[in-house]
């Protein structure tokens, strides 16, 4: 059987790579390098960052503050476009800076109003399955997962009407789950 | 019990028949789901064109769930079962072992898979490929997909069991060919995903059976992606050793190091299972420290040995294309290349379309900040269908056009479509990826039925640009769907009516490899003489610079949005 392959081949471990070749591992290792300190940067001088503010919540704890924190700090209602006999409160965030923000089957609750410049923390969470706050048209986007309640410090740059798509899939209603933040 | 081999007088590749028979019915099997997550493929995509939207929205869900399985999961790891088999026993002129342990693989494989569909068609599971807890499909989704898993694992051990008995018989001197192993490394890391699989299936079907109360949302995401992001890092592993196997037998190549590419598949199985992580970076219950250590695969490491396989594969196409004498210039290799023999051009498109488009987007995507501008929007499909698609499953088609003669002894029918159907499919598939990347970027989400947000309490309307990129995304789609399709209807007439080919002569003991055939260069080890690469140095300086800018636009984009913190 020793005759499959010519000896000459056997000891590849022992032949040197070549120049060209380790210019490109080099390189390549550099630039691997370059992105991963990027990352670390960002986090020293960049300023979008994802919160690491995190608490473990249940259903009802979350829809308990949400709703107390609706109550409190409503300053008007909007009619929904599908239903018309459904009014959707807009929230201003509490003198903290606080507002909660409720993903379920298939809204998002309240309508939040806030101003440009500000920061706030924008407690988000699930009542149900996973959903994606994706805020649109500045296009950022965050996973909801039902029994945490992340905090997120936001700070709007610019006013306009903003849409929350939801852009993870939750089921046959997930389409018509349109969320709303106005910026003023 | 004896063992036959048979020696394909074409390739010189020698087959253990009980092997070669498993390869067969896997490589089939393979296709046929393919056929099913093509069709799905079409549904989905002439739903999502806004023109059309053809499916309701409880259809499409449904669809898109079998369209995630089957191309994912069915198509893909059938055909790497036939890949393992190929590169153990075939590569190593080794009697298969145990075969009777691949036909309970095959078996449990096509149970499992047909259960899962069954699931899903009934239409009580449209839960999507991730199947996120606490949505819940029924328990014998789940149950399916356990099956499959353990059909897979056992491969594996046949896979494993053979590299011990090529070992202990002594069918090879030295070390096993550099084919083997990268199948070998994408064997190691599918012991591990299929693991991962198993700690977050068996739970969940037993949640799905009443069994356990409650899964951790954050929890089953963490394990879930294990086995979600780990599995396609078979994938390339497997595509990655298809490369050199096609270089080695369309050009005589060997790799400019051994070493170093053996040391990037050693990378492979040091980082790849970090992935996970990436789709968990815009997750509230990972720390910062956690997602930026992880979804670099640790410092990058593993992206670097991509780098490493982007350079060396070319590379050693390009020194052996030397040694013939084209020398001319930077790329005469290039141009002489043997762009007419579809083997050829679907691994170089997979190659370059991988590297540039779905490398490239995977590791911006993959950036811990960035990935905020992404997360679940269409930019993901788009960066996998570079990924999966023009690199995977390209790779298995190209490698099937010298397949079906060597290993089903049958002639390929139509030589001509042969030759052009992965310019077709692949060249689709890029730019799909493209335009589903550019929708993506305007923020349009992935799984999303309706634009227009229809019985929505809101309006919010996309910008036209978003509306054009879903369009053409519909249009290429058919393409790349026309495409796949006649690779099916190739592969499945050529089995069917093409020409039968002499299987060769059979022995009962492994015979030596017979010099100069496409068997010698695929089970050769050592590197190439050192010759300079310069086409391969300019191509490889071309992706880094494609790199670095894209790589630093997106943080010019990030910069622009909400400050967050």
């Amino acid at each position: 059987m020793s005759a499959i392959l010519p000896p000459s081949q056997r000891l590849w471990w022992k032949q040197p790579i070549a120049a060209q070749e380790w210019a490109w591992i080099g390189i390549a290792f550099v630039w691997a390098m370059i992105m991963f300190v990027m990352m670390v940067y960002w986090h020293i001088n960049g300023k979008q960052n994802l919160s690491n503010e995190v608490y473990k919540t249940t259903t009802e704890m979350f829809t308990a503050k949400t709703d107390a924190f609706v109550a409190e700090n409503t300053i008007r209602t909007e009619v929904s476009l599908a239903n018309p006999d459904l009014k959707i409160p807009v929230v201003k965030p509490n003198a903290k800076g606080e507002a909660f923000l409720l993903a379920r089957l298939w809204s998002w609750y309240p309508i939040l109003e806030l101003e440009a410049g500000k920061t706030y923390k924008i407690h988000l969470s699930s009542v149900d399955y996973n959903h994606g706050f994706s805020l649109q048209p500045t296009n950022i986007n965050i996973q909801v997962i039902p029994g945490y309640e992340h905090v997120v410090k936001m700070t709007p740059t610019k006013a306009g009407t903003y849409a929350i798509v939801c852009n993870e899939y939750c089921g046959i209603g997930h389409h018509t789950m349109l969320g709303r933040i106005y910026v003023k | 019990m004896a063992t036959t081999y048979r020696t394909c007088p074409r390739t010189g590749l020698q087959f253990d028949l009980d092997a070669d028979k498993l390869m067969r019915w896997n490589a089939v099997a393979g296709v046929l789901w393919l056929l099913v997550g093509g069709i799905t493929a079409l549904l989905v995509i002439l739903t999502r064109w806004p023109a059309i939207k053809l499916l309701p929205a409880d259809q499409f869900y449904l669809i898109l769930t079998a369209h995630g399985i089957d191309m994912l999961i069915l198509w893909i790891i059938f055909f790497e079962m036939a890949v393992l088999y190929f590169a153990s026993s075939t590569l190593l002129r080794c009697r298969i072992a145990t075969p009777w342990l691949g036909w309970v693989q095959f078996w449990l494989m096509v149970v499992g898979g047909i259960m899962t569909n069954v699931a899903i068609f009934q239409g009580g599971s449209s839960v999507m490929f991730t199947s996120y807890v606490p949505m819940q499909a029924a328990p014998h989704f789940y149950l399916g997909i356990i099956l499959f898993a353990v059909g897979a694992l056992i491969g594996t051990g046949v896979f494993f069991g053979t590299l011990v008995v090529a070992k202990r018989e002594k069918t090879y001197v030295g070390s096993i060919p550099l084919v083997t192993f990268g199948a070998m490394t994408a064997a190691i890391i599918a012991v591990f995903t299929i693991l991962c699989g198993a700690a977050i299936l068996i739970p969940t079907f037993a949640w799905s059976m009443g069994w356990i109360k409650e899964i951790d949302a954050q929890l089953y995401r963490m394990v879930w992606w294990a086995l979600g992001h780990s599995s396609q890092q078979i994938n390339v592993a497997a595509h990655v050793s298809i490369w050199y196997l096609v270089a080695a037998v369309a050009f005589g190549a060997k790799p400019l190091s051994e070493k170093v590419s053996r040391f990037a598949f050693l990378l492979y199985i040091l980082f790849l299972q970090l992935a996970s992580a990436h789709h968990l970076l815009s997750d509230p219950g990972m720390s910062a420290e956690w997602k930026v250590l992880n979804t670099s695969y640790f410092m990058y490491f593993a992206v670097l040995a991509s780098m490493i396989h982007g350079f060396t594969v070319p590379g050693a196409i390009e020194a052996a294309q030397r040694k013939k004498g084209f020398n001319n210039g930077l790329f005469e290799w290039l141009r002489k290349a043997p762009w007419g023999n579809p083997v050829f051009s679907g691994m170089f498109i997979s190659l370059v379309g991988f590297g540039f488009v779905g490398g490239i987007s995977g590791v911006v995507l993959g950036t811990e900040q960035i990935n905020m501008l992404m997360h679940n929007t269409f930019y993901v499909p788009g960066h996998f269908h570079a990924t999966v698609v023009v690199g995977t499953t390209l790779a298995f088609m190209s490698i099937t056009y010298l397949l079906v003669p060597t290993l089903f002894r049958r002639e390929m029918l139509f030589p001509k479509l042969c030759q052009i159907q992965p310019y077709l499919y692949g060249l689709s598939m890029i730019v799909l990826s493209l335009v589903m990347m550019g929708a993506g970027t305007l923020g349009v989400s992935r799984r999303h039925w309706d634009m227009a947000f229809s019985g929505a309490p809101f309006q919010y309307e996309w910008p036209g640009a978003a509306y054009l990129m879903m369009g053409l995304t519909g249009i290429f789609g058919v393409i790349a769907v026309v495409g796949g399709g006649l690779w099916i209807g190739l592969v499945v007439l050529s089995l069917l009516f093409g020409k039968k080919l002499d299987g060769g002569a059979t022995h009962d003991k492994p015979v030596p490899i017979p010099d100069q055939t496409v068997a010698a260069s695929a089970s050769a080890t050592g590197s190439e003489e050192h010759t300079n690469v310069p086409g391969t140095v300019v191509l490889a300086i071309t992706l880094l610079t494609c790199f670095v800018l894209y790589y630093f636009v997106n943080w010019k984009y990030l910069s622009e949005v909400w400050g967050l913190s």
